[in-house]
């Protein structure tokens, strides 16, 4: 028996659009892992080649270049070349896949030549020859001038797929072909590039390719892994934009010439092109805009409730059922309280990722994501946002963990954790109960300008967090420095209109929520348990309590560590307008915004009965007689909850996705001190003026 | 000279040069946008911006500050 033969790395590589997931997910079948980058919040997908376990296919993001500047360029070089210091020969991918459109010949045969210069044996797949139809160009033509196999494939229904198996097994053992030179640098680049050289580290593969990668790129970037030696010897050359010129005058020169005139022939535009003239024209393009986003959004918002409502249920149902098995005691409240009520917590989100990620995954593949962010662009830059954080963004009015799982639509690292930041600041429906509550309790029921206070509060508080998000992004973006704008084009593709795939999405949306539940789920989760707790112990009474059920909870969470953390933190909250019970509620509602109402309903020893509630709210008073709840401190609260980012599920998402506690840590900083600071101002200045 | 910022719609017309920060100028020359190419401006976003290009046989979105870098001829 011979023994099991290592492993093969195989790297896939392409612009993006090119139908690189699809061939993908063609190739590997359903055994794809996917995990992150270090350091960047971009998904790592990997897998064994369906029918051969010694080859492993690693998903490279999109790039239309390897030359790179900022973190996210440079993860297409890593996969490649693996620039950190512990990489061994093994760990670079024995074979490049090149994913090249048949519809975008040239501009996508650039990553092949750029490859080819680094030394790297490729492949080609041309992908898209079913929609190039006539115009795709002859392949073993292609396979000649670029020294390399190339091999036809419409992934999504799986054609050329087979072959191209074949393909990699087989140039994996075959000796690369030579590949000629496409261009040749001036005397004075080669003698740059020689310099250059002689100073990369012995653990690069040595090539002219690299050191022409390490002259273009190092110089103002954020790459990781460039040695001090290296930098010096790349600054000592003055390299500059004329050298950069070089490389891609002489590039695009050979592929004018030899590749394209593969494709003479005119691309077939015609649907996209009057698709086009109705999605993206100034008035019925909008109005269709703003007809997909409306559902997007309603789904999201209501019509996942009954999802969420079934979630709910069944956990209330599953703690009953443990309840009556289970004796009465701490460990029975733990386990109902803490770990069912906890999971309940985290799968309560499911509905609503699953369904983002639906409608994600299908404006996606149909090509109209890029026209939402074309068409918002102009919106969305006066806030130097990226066009793409629309959706996003609309989504974080239903809820901010599936929004901030969102951002991974973007391209730049930047632009994501922009939009993270920003996200939690909009009214989130667990907000709404919250809002309900105060407006409902504090505020009298009249009229102003025929419409009802109560009304015209709620789209106020609406308003506001529209605003606070767009200002907040504005600010940040100029005065945090990793956030402030790089002037990198704003260049994106409008591909064209293309049929979803659904398995390629139900595929995302697994991926995307077991992700989920097994990186932020269980810190959700944990955070659950250590907030009842918090609440729950040390479970002594005074001597003299006696009274029903309701009366004895109420006495319990009173004297609970959590109570006695808000009687602490009183003096800090009283200029807010806010006692310790507030305090209480507050430091409640971290589990999820909307158990403020829950917690209050406990402490004022009102159970679940919202409207005794209100009426305890009312009649509170100060130990002076004075009302303890006036109008003014309800305002107050509100604006509290509406900057605050109480509520760890978003801190934990936030983690997930940055890989790391600098940004929730940020996030939950920044959200804490303008929440105190607003609510400071709205109590202290309202009571000046007299209200 | 005029940029691509300032070229009617469906006019096609030649780049003469790319401006710029070095990053970002070596970004769009990479997508293909260089000296020489023809680049059609054809359509405007409905808020103004960007504009919709077509070079190469692709479709692009470019902001109009960016493709004001673009110089271009008739």
């Amino acid at each position: 028996m011979s023994s099991p033969s290592p492993v093969q790395r195989v790297a896939l590589c392409g612009n993006p659009n090119t139908g690189k997931t699809t061939l993908f997910n063609a190739l590997t079948g359903a055994q794809a892992r996917v995990g992150n980058y270090p350091g960047v919040t971009v998904d790592r997908r990997h897998g064994r080649m369906r029918g051969h376990d010694d080859i492993e296919i690693i998903d490279v993001p999109g790039t239309y270049s390897l030359t790179a500047r900022s973190v996210d360029e440079q993860i297409a070089l890593d996969v490649i070349v693996g620039l950190a210091p512990e990489t061994t020969a093994a760990d670079r991918p024995a074979l490049l896949v090149i994913c090249v459109d048949a519809t975008q010949l040239a501009r996508s045969t650039y990553l092949v030549l750029q490859a080819q210069e680094l030394g790297a044996r490729c492949l080609v797949a041309l992908t898209m020859t079913d929609e190039a139809g006539d115009a795709a160009p002859d392949t073993a033509a292609l396979a000649r001038m670029l020294a390399c196999p190339v091999v036809p494939v419409v992934a999504r229904i799986g054609k050329g797929v087979d072959a191209l198996r074949t393909a990699i097994a087989s140039a994996l053992v075959t000796p690369p072909p030579a590949v000629p030179a496409r261009w040749k640098p001036s005397p004075a680049l080669a003698d740059k590039i020689a310099k250059v050289r002689a100073a990369m580290p012995a653990s690069w593969p040595a090539s002219d390719g690299l050191a022409l990668w390490a002259l273009a790129s190092i110089g103002d970037d954020e790459l990781s892994h460039i040695p001090p030696a290296l930098r010096a010897a790349v600054s000592a050359t003055a390299a500059d934009a004329s050298d950069d010129d070089e490389a891609v005058l002489g590039r695009w020169r050979w592929l004018d010439a030899n590749i394209a005139p593969l494709t003479e022939r005119p691309l077939d535009r015609r649907f996209t092109d009057r698709l086009d003239r109705v999605l993206l024209h100034r008035g019925l393009g909008m109005i269709v805009f703003a007809g997909v986003m409306f559902v997007l959004f309603m789904s999201l918002f209501a019509w996942s409730d009954p999802a969420i409502a079934v979630v709910e249920k069944l956990f209330a149902w599953i703690g009953d059922l443990t309840r009556r098995v289970l004796p009465d005691g701490v460990i029975e409240d733990f386990v109902v309280d803490g770990v069912i009520a906890g999971v309940g917590s985290v799968l309560v989100f499911l509905p609503q990722i699953l369904l983002l990620f639906f409608f994600l995954g299908l404006l996606e593949d149909l090509g109209y994501l890029a026209r939402v962010a074309y068409l918002m662009d102009r919106i969305m830059r006066s806030m130097n946002l990226h066009g793409r954080a629309f959706v996003p963004m609309l989504s974080g009015f239903a809820c901010a963990v599936p929004a901030i799982m969102a951002t991974r639509t973007m391209e730049r690292q930047r632009d994501r954790i922009l939009t993270m930041l920003v996200i939690p600041l909009m009214t989130c429906s667990a907000r709404l109960p919250v809002y309900t509550l105060v407006i409902a309790a504090l505020f009298p029921s009249s009229t102003f300008g025929g419409l009802s206070t109560q009304s015209l509060l709620m789209v106020g508080m609406y308003a506001f967090s529209l605003i606070t998000s767009l200002v907040a992004a504005w600010v940040l973006s100029r005065t945090v420095k990793s956030l402030k704008a790089k002037r990198l084009p704003f260049v994106i593709e409008l591909p064209p209109y293309r049929a979803p795939r659904l398995r390629d999405i139900v595929r995302m949306m697994w991926s995307k929520t077991s992700m989920f539940l097994r990186e932020a789920g269980t810190v959700i989760l944990a955070c659950t348990i250590v907030l009842w707790a918090l609440l729950y112990f040390p479970r002594t009474l005074p001597d003299d309590a006696a009274g029903d059920e309701t009366a004895t909870a109420q006495a319990l969470l009173e004297n609970s560590y959590g109570a006695r953390l808000g009687k602490a933190i009183e003096p800090a909250i009283e200029p807010l307008g806010f006692d310790w019970k507030i305090g209480v509620g507050i430091i409640g509602a971290f589990a999820a915004r909307e158990v403020f109402v829950a917690t209050m309903g406990v402490i004022y020893g009102a159970g679940d009965d919202e409207a005794s509630l209100r009426k305890r709210l009312q009649d509170e008073k100060k130990p002076d007689g004075s009302r303890a709840y006036s109008p003014l401190a309800g305002l107050s609260l509100m604006v509290f909850f509406a900057l605050a980012c109480q509520c760890m599920s978003t801190l934990a998402v936030v983690k997930r996705e940055t890989g790391g506690y600098r940004w929730p840590l940020f996030l939950l900083g920044y959200m804490t001190v303008l929440a105190y600071a607003a609510s400071l101002l709205v109590f202290q200045i309202g009571t000046l003026l007299g209200f | 000279m005029q940029s691509l910022a300032d070229v009617g719609r469906h006019r096609p017309v030649t780049i003469t040069s790319v401006d710029g920060e070095r990053g970002f100028r070596r970004r769009l020359m990479e997508m293909g946008l260089v000296p020489g190419t023809q680049v059609t401006v054809t359509n405007v976003a409905p808020l103004g911006d960007p504009l919709e290009i077509e070079v190469r046989r692709g479709r692009l979105s470019i902001r109009r500050g960016e493709a004001a870098h673009i110089r271009v001829k008739r």
